[in-house]
């Protein structure tokens, strides 16, 4: 039976949102305000969920402050309270967890969040912190329509463009364990936002970009930039869309940006002989975010002013005074993240040190602008063939002829105008034309509205972003040759899923292999973003490739009997990649699972 | 015992405590060690007055916390929000323009917030301040009040003054179960 409803959830870096629409028909999507505590002792709706978990000691709080509608006795908070509490108090705040869902270099399915918190906090994994957030909404969505239960209906779940195969499977994971993944399917973010500015255009949308245009899809949220570039295609004399690439995950955004400017004032504050302690750097940080969205909202304003309010009851003696200039806006934002800078230019690469942190990946360098060059340019040169309507003869990098922006940080007109003008200048240098800025989507909603349009879209009622997956996945295959004391066996990157694999296809590995029954198989797990001609078999260099975690499996069976079996690679209805073993005489299919206890 | 009492705790005790002081000898002596010298002596309570006391009892501590719950829930949000009632309790005399004009702007920003959020207000009359404005027979006075020369009958011809405030809607948010809403804002206590 099909749904009555389709459902669009934004699963954000730092916020949730859900969105629904008619299955049937044309109605816009919707954006559905979610009931979350706002305050000790208040829920209320709000638009977004912001994407924090809050785990509180026993005695911390009055009974009854976390209090859902629908559970009064709840003992965690999700949401704005969440958010605000965890502010006071860090050790307990679990944030970032889908950074941490595709974060390699940890298990994944360990309790190991809030990361760094005292032993008596009661921690939980990225893929539970993850499912509380969905598992949130379902209560929330189920509380207001409880004839038209969330896990009944077509939900689609948006994830990065940059999340693997792993981060993926992982997402569907967190989305089962919240029961909600009967009717589930995975889309792409900027996808969803271009989708967002179809569903918002109307028809029109037609009119503005034409056969041959290259749409850079640049997201830049709360924690995280996203960069898609999608192909505007004629075929049969229809418009068609592509999505041709897809960029890094790179763990930057608008909070780096509102603590860079917290910084910014605090020395110069300091400079006067004023020191501010964790609570006031805070209350900075906040007035810092006001000052600057007056700013952005106001071109005339030269300065807006900054207070930072006193701690204990005397308000008016404890208050501090200051001012966010226009000048230490544009230096710390505008040139800060968005330098004006060559298309030849790289991100700065993290130096290694020998000892190094286990936390999150952040970016090494802020700046956007050269992380877009560095998108941009790989996949220029990566490639001997480029998707159909690509050209990059003569161009050290693609060129876009649209532009789409998403993401909170990309309301300020400011920070957009900057990059349109660095891509011009880039795109000018080569002889190029200017880019075309597609405007009409709402940069904060657009995600979760584009997800439910393409519920619709699903079903056949209009047009489908194509593309298949955006990565080629290999896996590690020692070389048969003579062993050399001393050097450890040299491994092929064998491609068993090339890049573009559409939804609902299998690949089969033609080479057979013997798997010993009763002991765990792992293989060595391989990506490339770029590398779009590898076909199924095809035996490549291991060094140029992203690692992402093993796969492994264990054959059931007599124990120490070799079973000769075939690698086959399936992209699944729901958006994930299944590597399964099967046996070549009987058939029988053996699930390969990540392995993601962390490397 | 630097710990101050609230006014529920010690409206409590004065209940309690002549109990205490007629049936427990320790007690009635540790009361009057703990009073200052000259205080009067502590009386035996006659049996009417106990009478008297419960039913104060019941008429206090019952109604009051709960009639003026959703009072004191407003006034802790817009303390909670936006400081109002640290701004007020303050005493400004000693402080400067520029101090009291920062501290306006923490509270400023922060009730206009919360007022936007749980209160929609909108003007009684719509007309702009200045207007001139006829009002009909059979208004209500509580709706517009008339100063100046106010003779004879309506209708009045008059100058818009002030346009008023309505709470069009109040959205405030109910308090949790077992929330004290005495409880303006809670002491912070950094561990």
């Amino acid at each position: 039976m099909a749904s009555p409803v389709v459902l669009g959830l934004d699963l954000g870096t730092t916020n949730v949102g859900l969105s629904h629409a008619p299955a049937e028909g044309d109605a816009p999507p919707a954006i559905f305000p979610i009931p979350q505590v706002v305050h000790a002792g208040e829920a209320a709706p709000r638009e977004l969920l912001p994407s924090f978990l809050y785990l509180p000691g026993e005695v911390e709080l009055p009974a009854g402050s976390l209090a859902l509608p629908w559970d009064p006795a709840r003992s965690f908070a999700v949401g704005t309270f969440a958010r605000e509490q965890g502010t006071r108090v860090p050790a307990r705040l679990v944030s970032s967890a889908k950074s941490w869902l595709s974060h390699a270099g940890v298990d994944r399915r360990a309790a190991i969040l809030p990361w760094n918190a005292p032993d008596e906090v009661a921690k939980v994994s990225p893929v539970e912190a993850t499912s509380r957030y969905l598992a949130h909404v379902k209560e929330a969505w189920n509380a207001a329509h409880p004839d038209e239960r969330l896990e009944d209906q077509d939900l689609v779940l948006t994830v990065p463009a940059s999340f693997d195969a792993v981060a993926r499977e992982l997402t569907v994971e967190a989305a089962n364990a919240a029961g909600i993944g009967a009717h589930l399917t995975l889309l792409e973010e900027p996808q969803a936002a271009l989708y967002a500015w179809v569903a918002a255009s109307g028809d029109a949308w037609r009119k503005q970009v034409e056969p041959g245009d290259l749409i850079l899809v640049c997201d830049v949220g709360g924690g995280t930039v996203d960069f898609s570039l999608i192909a505007v295609l004629e075929e049969e004399g229809t418009l068609q869309l592509s999505r041709v690439a897809v960029g890094d995950h790179i763990l930057l955004g608008g909070d780096n940006m509102d603590l860079a400017l917290a910084y910014a004032v605090r020395e110069r504050l300091e400079k006067e002989g004023k020191s501010l302690d964790d609570w006031q750097l805070r209350a900075l940080t906040h007035g810092c975010r006001v000052a600057k969205e007056a700013l952005f909202a106001d071109p005339s304003l030269d300065s807006s002013p900054v207070v930072i309010p006193g701690r204990g009851s005397k308000l008016i003696g404890g208050t501090m005074r200051t001012e966010l200039t226009r000048a230490e806006l544009e230096a710390t934002l505008v040139d800060g993240f968005f330098p004006k800078v060559s298309a030849a230019d790289r991100p700065a690469a993290p130096r290694r040190l020998g000892l190094t942190a286990l936390g999150l990946p952040y970016a090494h360098d802020p700046a956007i602008t050269r992380h877009l060059a560095a998108f941009l340019g790989r996949h220029a040169g990566a490639s001997a063939s480029l998707p159909p309507g690509v050209h990059a003869e003569g161009r050290t990098f693609l060129h876009p002829t649209a532009l789409l922006f998403n993401g909170g940080v990309t309301k300020a007109a400011l920070l957009r105008d900057r990059v349109v003008e660095v891509l011009d200048s880039w795109i000018e240098a080569e002889g190029g034309a200017k880019v075309a800025v597609l405007e009409g989507a709402d940069p904060d909603l657009a995600v979760a509205k584009g997800a439910a349009y393409f519920g619709r879209v699903r079903r056949g009622a209009g047009l489908r972003i194509r593309g298949g997956t955006a990565r080629s996945y290999y896996v590690g295959m020692e070389r048969a040759e003579l062993a050399v004391p001393g050097v450890p066996p040299r491994i092929d990157a064998v491609c068993v899923a090339p890049f573009g694999m559409e939804e609902g296809s299998e690949t089969r590995l033609p080479e057979a292999l013997g798997l010993l029954v009763g002991e765990p198989a792992a293989f060595r797990f391989f990506a490339s973003s770029t590398r779009r001609d590898d076909g199924v078999g095809e035996k490549v260099d291991p060094s140029g490739l992203e690692e992402l975690t093993p796969i492994e499996t264990t054959l059931q069976g007599a124990q120490g009997q070799v079973v000769p079996v075939e690698l086959h690679a399936k992209v699944t209805e729901v958006g994930t990649l299944e590597l399964s073993a099967v046996e070549q005489a009987s058939g029988r299919r053996w699930r390969l699972e990540y392995d993601v206890r962390g490397t | 015992m630097d710990e101050r009492m609230g006014f529920f705790a010690r409206l409590w005790m004065m209940f309690w405590l002549p109990w205490k002081v007629l049936f427990s000898p320790p007690a009635a002596q540790a009361v009057r060690a703990a009073l200052p010298k000259g205080a009067p002596p502590v009386l035996p309570a006659h049996e009417p007055a106990k009478v008297e006391e419960k039913q104060e009892e019941k008429k206090v501590e019952e109604p009051g916390p709960k009639v003026f719950a959703p009072a004191l829930h407003l006034l802790s949000i817009l303390q909670r929000d936006g400081r109002l009632v640290d701004f007020l309790q303050e005493d400004i005399a000693g402080a400067t323009d520029d101090q009291v004009g920062a501290a306006a702007r923490v509270v400023h920003e922060g009730c206009r917030k919360s007022l936007a959020r749980y209160v929609v207000l909108a003007p009684v009359r719509t007309e702009a301040e200045g207007a001139p404005v006829r009002i009909p027979a059979g208004f209500d006075p509580a709706e517009v009040r008339l100063t100046g020369n106010v003779t004879g009958q309506p209708p009045f011809q008059g100058r818009l003054a002030h346009a008023g405030w309505r709470a069009v809607e109040v959205k405030l948010p109910s308090l949790a179960v077992g929330q004290d809403a005495a409880v303006i804002a809670p002491a912070e206590v950094e561990v």
